[in-house]
């Protein structure tokens, strides 16, 4: 590998990329106009359902049974305190109602929390016990982030890469440049390379862009972030490589990569959540890449997870990456 | 003189189409080489083959005596018959990538002099002419300061002008002793540049030497023209004359012009419009292949 003939490719594509306008800026305003329609189109219709977790159902304090049998209330049993009382705090329970115990959560913020003390509560009565949490709501916005990021960085990849190799060989370019000394190798690596820190770059952008238009949560650490999308971003590179090492037909190519793309666009939870969808669904969006870097992205952005949370996800895109990269420098062709 | 390639009973088939039957020859170092055939021929495969693109069938191809390796895309300049270059970039910046790509280089300042394509560095590359386009590919094709240049059919849709300086920048080559190998539909070009000429059809090929060699070799007779409707049609079956009728003038091949105008003569046909010519790469190749190069 001479470093001299990467870089000279790998800078003839970003000027490629730069200078072809259309693209540049379908990469940057979508995202951009998905996250501010949806922002709009979410933040006034508040769910009218009330959602309380109960935790414990088993015994039943003599004073919740009346309250755990009012209609137009949503009761969910959770498993873990813990994690309940983190989603009263980010709004996604009003409350949570420990029944043996009569404790119960509420977000000293939350207008829903509150008119359901009210329900729960009955004058004079001393056996619940009130704790208060604090912290901001989730908005569906805060949680469709991370997925339109990982749409745009899977198109960007997918197609950034796996069409323009095709192109590129169905025109002659990749002819041309077989008759130079430049090594298959060479001219991978600077395709995956520019559009890996091309995609860095714009998606950067579109996160602060969309932060300073709608302001959305991170609780977790930027660099663990980071990491997961390059990761992600990665082996999305490395899948469009298996694309396009053969095919010389663009519309074969085009075909193929939406084949692959709308599958994962509905199925890996870009935009609405997979945990209530039947089991073969979530075990079948596990074969997706995008589904393990949306998941990370949420968990560290939403939950605050650092990366030892997200490992499973980290390992199965490592993986993931390596097995693309291997099939798809194997089985290129110049021509 | 060294042989520089060396092509031994060179085949390519694509399926039953039997592009290139079997060809040998070699190539001097410093010489210009021409393949020279109709659209078809099998020129471009036999090129490209040894160009290292395309892989043969079966047959040999040495490069100073060993079969090409990495050595020689480092010391081969290629101009394809068609090349499609990146889009969106411009032509000072396709002939830096380009140059980057080898690990001995010419100077860029002359080789952009030389091409005349100082006016154009900052042109997209899809924006340039004809001309301009074959001119930036020879460029490419130099820019390792190759020591053995393919050109497949350099100057295919260019106009008389710029094909005369084109020649001129190829006859510059071939004063810095490089080796060349070019292919090429015109008879005027395969005289003025080559000085080996292999004639090809139907992938084989059919004459091979120098074009002087050639010509003495196939003729040793002129042809004479004159109006068609000057010569009367009595006269086509005169066993005394080669005549034959074309596009509206009469042809005659003569070993002897003085004793056919004699004949002529005699005839009382008139000799006003009658022109003599020698015998051309052209009609060379009409006889061999029994049809026109460029039909
Ligand atoms: N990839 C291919 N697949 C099938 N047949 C091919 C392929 N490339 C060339 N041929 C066939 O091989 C024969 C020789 O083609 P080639 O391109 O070598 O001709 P050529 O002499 O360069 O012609 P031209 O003067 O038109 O450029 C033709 O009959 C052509 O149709
Ligand atoms: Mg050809």
């Amino acid at each position: 590998m001479r470093f001299k003939r990467f870089i000279a490719v790998l800078s003839a594509r970003n000027l490629e990329f730069i200078r072809d306008r259309s693209a540049l800026s379908w990469n940057i305003v979508l995202p951009v106009l998905i996250v501010f329609g949806f922002a709009f189109a979410f933040t006034t219709s508040s769910q009218d359902l009330f959602k309380v977790g109960v935790y414990d159902q088993q015994k039943q304090a003599p004073t919740v049974e009346a309250f755990l049998k009012l209609k137009h209330i949503q009761f969910i049993t959770v498993e873990a305190l813990e994690t309940a009382i983190t989603k009263v705090e980010r709004h996604q329970l009003d409350m949570l109602l420990d029944s043996s115990s009569g404790s119960y959560w509420i977000n000293d913020s939350s207008a829903n929390g509150y008119m359901l003390e009210q329900l729960l509560k009955r004058p004079g009565d001393t056996t619940l016990n009130k704790q208060t949490v604090t912290g901001d709501a989730i908005r569906y916005v805060d949680w469709l982030i991370p997925g339109v990021l990982g749409m745009n960085i899977m198109f960007s990849s997918l197609f950034g890469v796996g069409y323009v190799i095709v192109r590129y060989r169905k025109n002659g370019v990749l002819k041309r440049l077989k008759a130079t000394p430049l090594t298959a190798f060479e001219f991978l690596s600077a395709q995956v390379v520019s559009r890996l820190w091309l995609i860095v770059a714009v998606t950067s952008l579109v996160y602060a862009g969309t932060d300073l238009l709608v302001g959305f949560r991170m609780y977790g650490s930027y660099l663990s972030l980071l990491l997961v999308l390059v990761l992600g971003t990665f082996s999305m590179i490395c899948l469009s490589l298996i694309v396009a090492a053969r095919l010389s037909n663009e519309e074969t190519a085009n075909g193929i990569l939406n084949l692959v793309s709308w599958p994962m666009m509905m199925l890996s939870g870009v935009w609405f959540s997979l945990e209530g969808s039947p089991d073969i669904i979530q075990q079948l969006a596990l074969i997706f890449p995008l589904t393990h870097m949306i998941q990370a992205a949420r968990a560290i952005m939403i939950d605050g997870d650092g990366l030892l949370q997200v490992t499973d996800h980290i390992l199965i895109l490592i993986i993931m990456s390596v097995v693309f990269m291997t099939i798809g420098a194997r089985s290129f062709k110049w021509e | 003189m060294s042989c520089i390639l060396q092509v031994e009973k060179l085949v390519k088939h694509f399926g039953t189409v039997e592009a290139v039957n079997g060809v040998s020859f070699t190539i001097e170092r410093g010489t210009c080489f021409g393949l020279l055939g109709p659209n078809g021929a099998g020129k471009t495969t036999t090129v490209e083959m040894m160009e290292g693109i395309l892989p043969s069938t079966s047959g040999s191809i040495q490069y100073k005596g060993a079969p090409a390796d990495e050595t020689f895309r480092d010391e081969a300049g290629i101009m394809f018959q068609e090349t499609s270059l990146q889009e969106f970039i411009q032509v000072g910046e396709t002939l830096e990538l380009f140059s980057r790509f080898y690990s001995h280089t010419r100077p860029l300042d002359e080789l952009i002099e030389r091409c005349a394509l100082g006016e154009y560095l900052d042109r997209d590359v899809r924006k340039l002419s004809g001309g301009q386009r074959q001119r930036l590919l020879l460029a490419i094709a130099l820019v390792n300061d190759p020591e053995i240049v393919f050109l497949d059919e350099p100057t295919t849709g260019l106009d008389p002008q710029a094909r005369r300086n084109f020649w001129q920048l190829v006859n510059d080559i071939k004063q810095e002793q490089k080796t060349l190998v070019l292919t090429t539909h015109y008879m005027e070009e395969a005289y003025e540049l080559c000085d080996e000429i292999a004639i090809m059809d139907h992938g084989r090929i059919i004459a091979q030497g120098s074009p002087r060699a050639l010509l003495k070799k196939h003729f040793d007779n002129s042809v004479i023209l004159l109006p068609a409707n000057e010569v009367p049609e009595t006269l086509d079956q005169d066993p005394r004359l080669k005549l034959h009728r074309m596009n509206g003038q009469v042809e005659i091949l003569s070993e002897d012009v003085n004793a056919t105008i004699d004949l002529l003569m005699a005839q009382r046909i008139p000799l006003t419009h009658l022109q003599i010519r020698s015998r051309t790469l052209e009609d060379l190749f009409l006889e061999l292949t029994g049809r026109g190069l460029r039909s």
